[in-house]
């Protein structure tokens, strides 16, 4: 089985992944619910960056990380004089390369789940006496839960494979951000590695196989409730 | 059951307004004092969007709409009430039921929110009243069109309405549940004396129902 290294490896990946898709969760779902219910001018071009890390290549959005958060950086030598927190060469790090790498995922899922809740329910709950909020919160929130979580799920899988911007980002560092795909990587460079790359290429696949699965079964639940005559 | 109509001699419904749709403009006036009008017309009319404009989804362009002596939207002196300060009962074209609730949660969904003074109806006597009882621990998807729509009409009372909008409430129904609902209907007019606007485009319904009848 498993050897204590490659336990490591596999927690620290589970680690990053939570951490980084739990980070980006609320961001996801506010941006979700702005591009499905609210016009704005420059909406478009919002809708574009959020997916720039699908298609931009992944070593460009971790050198642009680099150049946010890195110890010089705006953002970088803000967080570390104001709260002393460094991200690069930390597993925070690769949480927050993995984050932005998902979040399109995540908002694109979430989104949908928005889009798919009629509006007209949140007018019928308002003239019953609901103000804006207390809708949002019985009505809309969860009835688009299902879609929340296969997006939350569909990120978790996409941080698991995360590789280029987290290496460009925070670079390989064994039991920091070594996580499973850099593990993988270092080990086929090595010359007795095979069966280390084997085992854990089977945990990577296994587990994206699994949020996958869970995915997919969530995202169904919001499109078979509603039907009959309540619409 | 009770309730006490409207105060002194204010009309149930008085409405003078224009709304912007698109390129088009809805323009309706009328005052009423009937127990029950009947809002008139073709379809795409915009019979709908006045109801909308009256229960505050829609927000008119000008005019004012002042309902059992309650001035709801003025624009001219800058009133415009949310939806949830303007206590109408609003039964729309599709009954709207909350997917996610069963019927006894839909009923309730209103009634909870509802200030105690408004209140005029139990949850057992809507029930007995529309007859509804055997259905409050069903999912709204597993209801009929005349039962979905009979418990809209629960939901509406329980939240304790000054007034009630009824959005061609028989259109999605057979013959024989519209007969039913129509006289649900006249109960609600004869017995809770709410002022109700009733929109359709069917001439036979309005004949019944209606004490006073406004063209769009």
């Amino acid at each position: 089985m498993l050897s204590a290294e490659e336990w490591e490896i596999v927690l620290l990946s589970l680690k990053v992944s939570v951490a980084g898709v739990g980070l980006m969760l609320p961001l996801a779902f506010a941006l979700a619910w702005l591009l499905a219910r609210v016009r704005f001018p420059g909406k478009v071009l919002v809708d574009a960056l959020i997916h720039l890390p699908l298609v931009v290549p992944p070593v460009v959005t971790g050198w642009l990380l680099l150049i946010a958060f890195g110890g010089n950086g705006p953002v970088g030598s803000w967080l570390d004089r104001a709260f002393g927190i460094t991200l690069m060469f930390r597993w925070t790090g690769a949480a927050l390369a993995a984050a932005i790498m998902a979040l399109p995922l995540m908002v694109r899922a979430m989104r949908l789940s928005l889009e798919a809740v009629d509006t007209r329910l949140e007018d019928a709950a308002r003239t019953l006496g609901a103000g804006p909020w207390r809708a949002f919160l019985t009505i809309t929130f969860p009835l688009s839960l299902p879609g929340i979580l296969a997006g939350a799920v569909l990120g978790f899988a996409r941080s698991i494979g995360e590789f280029g911007a987290t290496i460009t980002f925070v670079s390989n560092i064994p039991g920091e951000t070594r996580t499973l795909p850099l593990a993988i990587y270092s080990a086929l460079q090595m010359p007795d590695g095979d069966a280390m790359v084997a085992r854990l290429a089977g945990i990577s696949v296994a587990l994206s196989l699994m949020a996958l699965v869970v995915s997919e079964l969530l995202a169904r639940r919001f499109g078979t409730r509603g039907g009959g005559h309540v619409l | 059951m009770s309730f006490n109509g409207p105060p002194g001699d204010a009309p149930a419904f008085d409405v003078d307004v224009a709304i912007r749709r698109g390129n088009r403009l809805i323009e309706a006036r009328f005052t009423s004092t009937a127990g029950l009008t009947a809002l008139f017309g073709p379809s795409g009319a915009g019979k709908t969007s006045v109801l909308d404009a009256i229960a505050g989804l829609l927000r008119p362009e000008r005019g004012h709409i002042a309902i059992a002596g309650v001035t709801v939207f003025d624009a001219g002196r800058g009133i415009d009430l949310p939806p949830e300060q303007r206590a109408c009962g609003y039964v729309f074209q599709q009954a709207r039921l909350f997917p996610h609730r069963r019927v006894r949660d839909n009923l309730l969904y209103g009634e909870r929110l509802a200030p105690a003074d408004r209140r005029f109806m139990t949850l057992q006597e809507a029930s007995a009243f529309l007859g509804i009882g055997h259905l409050l621990d069903r999912w709204p998807r597993t209801l009929s069109g005349g039962e979905a729509q009979r418990v809209a009409i629960g939901r509406a009372l329980l939240a304790g309405p000054r007034f009630l909008l009824l959005d061609e409430p028989l259109a999605s129904l057979d013959a024989e549940r519209r007969d039913e609902i129509m006289q649900v209907i006249e109960r609600l007019r004869d017995e809770l004396r709410l002022p109700i606007l009733y929109v359709s485009h069917d001439r036979t319904e309005i004949d019944r129902l209606a004490g006073n009848v406004v063209r769009l």
